[in-house]
């Protein structure tokens, strides 16, 4: 789950890292008084979406006049920012983050993640900050830093020392790093975080360090002891369809194609996705319907899939382990019949109680086409989305 | 032979009593698995499924002389869960549960490390030796012994590996789920080594997808340490970068982890790949002749 920048900094401050001054506002009116109660004349302002590359996209100004910041408020809160990050309908923007100005004399870059190699929390650092991350990473590897968090040592402060050195800080500076550094990996640990990232972490024209910009990504199997964060969540940042998914305890991406997909287990859910393309047909989303699928979730699963109009075939894949192929079978007619489905359902059962749920099918007399392997499934379905049968 | 269990392997369950634990834990009983009892803090002393309830893992140990754990036990306790079979001289843990915070497998990793106790998972299917012992949550009737080793980071396809490998009546030597978390207990190579080294496997299958280097880090791994022949298929090639697929290890990150790549350095090690989860078994016979 992602944070807003501004939530991201409230929690910055939390943990006594040093960020600008600044408020989010709602409202031009709301923008407006913040402005006035932060004491300057020169501010930046911002577009509060889950998306990077804002500036480019014009999400991010300079203003040095409290119309601006009106004007600015007035032309993003309810609209949507389209940047290289987001689709081509944009995010919509809820709030403003009006800041102070910052001097700035160079950009550094900092970042913490879970290594999955190493097996450990590790913090990154870069004086090539303000760019692409990515880019560096991959061009010039040799320029990022990297620190391991011991996970029973815990948090050492001669890891930021190694940090700062590496950047080239002047002592004042490794002295503000350090507090940084110690904030930023208290705060991963503490919140469960999958990511948080600092770029640009800069140098201000006094010589101090301050973070600009922050991005954290929560771990989504930890909202249950992180309730402060879970509050903070902002479902106009997710697709529809993947948090109405979620709420079902289904699994779903939407893809741009035709072939609606339900599958238990993530694995054979991309597997399935795979098997599609390879055949020449196109999925039209991922859905895992999980280990504990019962009649409901499976009609709930076939109303996100044909939410999606694109949708002219199901195939419902199931190698049941956990899932019973006959309580699918069940769900399966309950919801056709139901609904009224009227595009074909290619489904293939395997596994846990699969003769009686294919009986169940054999017995009905609904558009069902049954699949005796995965190959054949998905030559059905593609043949299916192309019309050549029904 | 087989790896990590056989039908002498004797095993507890931790979370017993709870519902999933206990219809699958009748299941892994009629497979033949030597369950000898189960833990639930506070029911000790107590009979589930006609064997001893213990309030705590070292109790169950030297009472019953367990050296295996399979754990069901929700997610929130699950670290403390693992632990204390680690700490009680348990030497190989499978843990089901799905959704166990990241930071919580950080640590836990560690310290079974240390204790040299052998993790697999968590959130995966667990482990079989067909014929012999199911520590896990697979349907059994698919599986047949044989000589097919098989190691996936998925549940279902590793299903569908074996269902493969039995219609051609390979079988398998063992089959294990290392789970789709970013941190799991144990690696492709961790089992990849163990199948090397175990008379009875002739080949073996190892089925990955998208997300971090593991299959990287196996591919270099069997270059250099594996004799067997290989086949792989790699899941989520049509899967968009950034966005998560169901398992929380399943993202494509900044370029890195995609099914391509993947599939690139298998075949730079040697590994038979196959681009469609329908021809595993296929993949199998192609290269062993059989």
């Amino acid at each position: 789950m992602n944070l807003h920048e501004y939530q991201a900094k409230q929690l910055f401050r939390d943990y006594g890292i040093a960020v600008s001054d600044g408020i989010a506002a709602s409202s031009a009116k709301e923008a407006e008084k913040a402005a006035l109660s932060l004491g300057v004349s020169k501010w930046v302002v911002k577009a509060q979406v889950h998306a990077g590359g804002r500036g480019k996209a014009g999400g991010v100004e300079v203003v040095d006049k409290i119309e601006k910041v009106r004007e600015f408020a007035d032309k993003w809160i309810g609209a949507n920012l389209v940047t290289f990050q987001t689709d081509a309908d944009g995010q919509p923007v809820n709030q403003i983050l009006v800041e102070t100005c910052t001097e700035i004399e160079n950009e550094l870059y900092l970042g913490a993640v879970i290594d999955r190699a190493s097996q450990r929390l590790v913090v990154m650092a870069s004086t090539e900050g303000g760019v692409n991350i990515e880019e560096v990473a991959e061009k010039t590897p040799e320029k990022i830093f990297k620190v391991e968090v011991d996970p029973i040592e815990g948090i050492n402060a001669m890891d930021a020392d190694k940090l700062s050195s590496l950047l080239g800080l002047n002592d004042s500076q490794s002295s503000q790093f350090r507090s940084i550094y110690k904030g930023m990996a208290k705060l991963f640990l503490e919140k469960d975080l999958a990511l948080l990232e600092v770029n640009p972490l800069v140098i201000t024209g006094s010589g101090d360090l301050l973070c600009l910009d922050a991005k954290i990504n929560i771990d989504s199997n930890a909202l249950y002891r992180q309730e402060a964060l879970n509050e903070m969540r902002d479902t106009s940042q997710e697709d529809e369809r993947e948090s109405k998914a979620a709420e079902w305890d289904l699994s779903y991406v939407a893809l741009d194609g035709n072939i609606g997909c339900m599958v238990n287990g993530a694995g054979l859910a991309m597997g399935t996705m795979d098997i599609i393309k390879l055949h020449g047909g196109e999925p039209a989303n991922f859905l895992d319907v999980g280990g504990t699928a019962d009649a409901k979730r499976v009609a709930e699963a076939f109303k996100i899939i044909l939410s999606d109009k694109n949708v002219n075939t199901v195939l419902i894949n199931i190698f049941g382990g956990i899932v019973r192929c006959d309580v699918i079978a069940d769900g399966i007619v309950e919801a056709l019949t139901v609904m009224g489905v009227s595009v074909p359902v290619v489904v293939r059962l395997e596994g846990n109680n699969a003769k009686v749920g294919l009986k169940t099918l054999d017995e009905c007399d609904l558009n069902i086409i049954p699949a005796s392997n995965l190959q054949e499934a998905a030559e059905l379905a593609v043949k299916a989305s192309k019309g050549e049968i029904s | 032979m087989s790896i990590l269990i056989n039908k002498d392997t004797k095993v507890i369950c931790q979370g017993f009593t709870g519902g999933q634990a206990t219809q699958h834990c009748i299941q892994c009983i009629e497979y033949g698995t030597q369950l000898v009892g189960g833990v639930t803090p506070g029911k000790g002393g107590q009979t589930h499924l006609d064997l001893p309830v213990f309030n705590s893992v070292k109790e169950a140990v030297s009472q019953t002389g367990a050296t295996a754990s399979i754990i069901f036990v929700p997610a929130p306790f699950c670290k403390a869960s693992i632990l204390e079979a680690a700490e009680s001289g348990i030497s190989l843990i499978i843990c089901i549960t799905e959704g166990i915070p990241t930071i919580d497998m950080l640590e836990v990793k560690v310290r079974c490390d240390n204790l040299g106790v052998r993790l697999i998972g968590p959130n995966c299917p667990g482990i079989i030796t067909p014929g012999e012992c199911k520590m896990g949550i697979m349907p059994g009737d698919i599986h047949l012994p044989g000589k097919v080793g098989v190691i996936s980071r998925s549940g279902t396809l590793t299903y569908e590996a074996v269902k493969q490998t039995t219609d051609l009546g390979f079988g398998q030597t063992s089959c294990v789920g290392i789970g789709g978390d970013p941190v799991p207990g144990s690696s492709f190579i961790d089992i990849l080594d163990l199948f090397q080294n175990d008379p009875k496997t002739e080949a073996i299958v190892m089925v990955g997808e998208i997300g971090g280097t593991a299959e990287e880090a196996a591919a270099e791994f069997i270059q250099s340490n594996v004799t067997k022949p290989v086949v792989s298929y790699i899941a989520g090639v049509t899967a968009p970068a950034g966005k998560r697929m169901g398992h929380a290890g399943a993202i494509i990150a900044g370029g890195k982890g995609t099914a391509e790549d993947k599939f690139k350095a298998l075949e730079k090690a040697g590994v038979h790949t196959v681009k469609s989860p329908a021809d595993i078994g296929k993949g199998v016979a192609e290269i062993t002749g059989w």
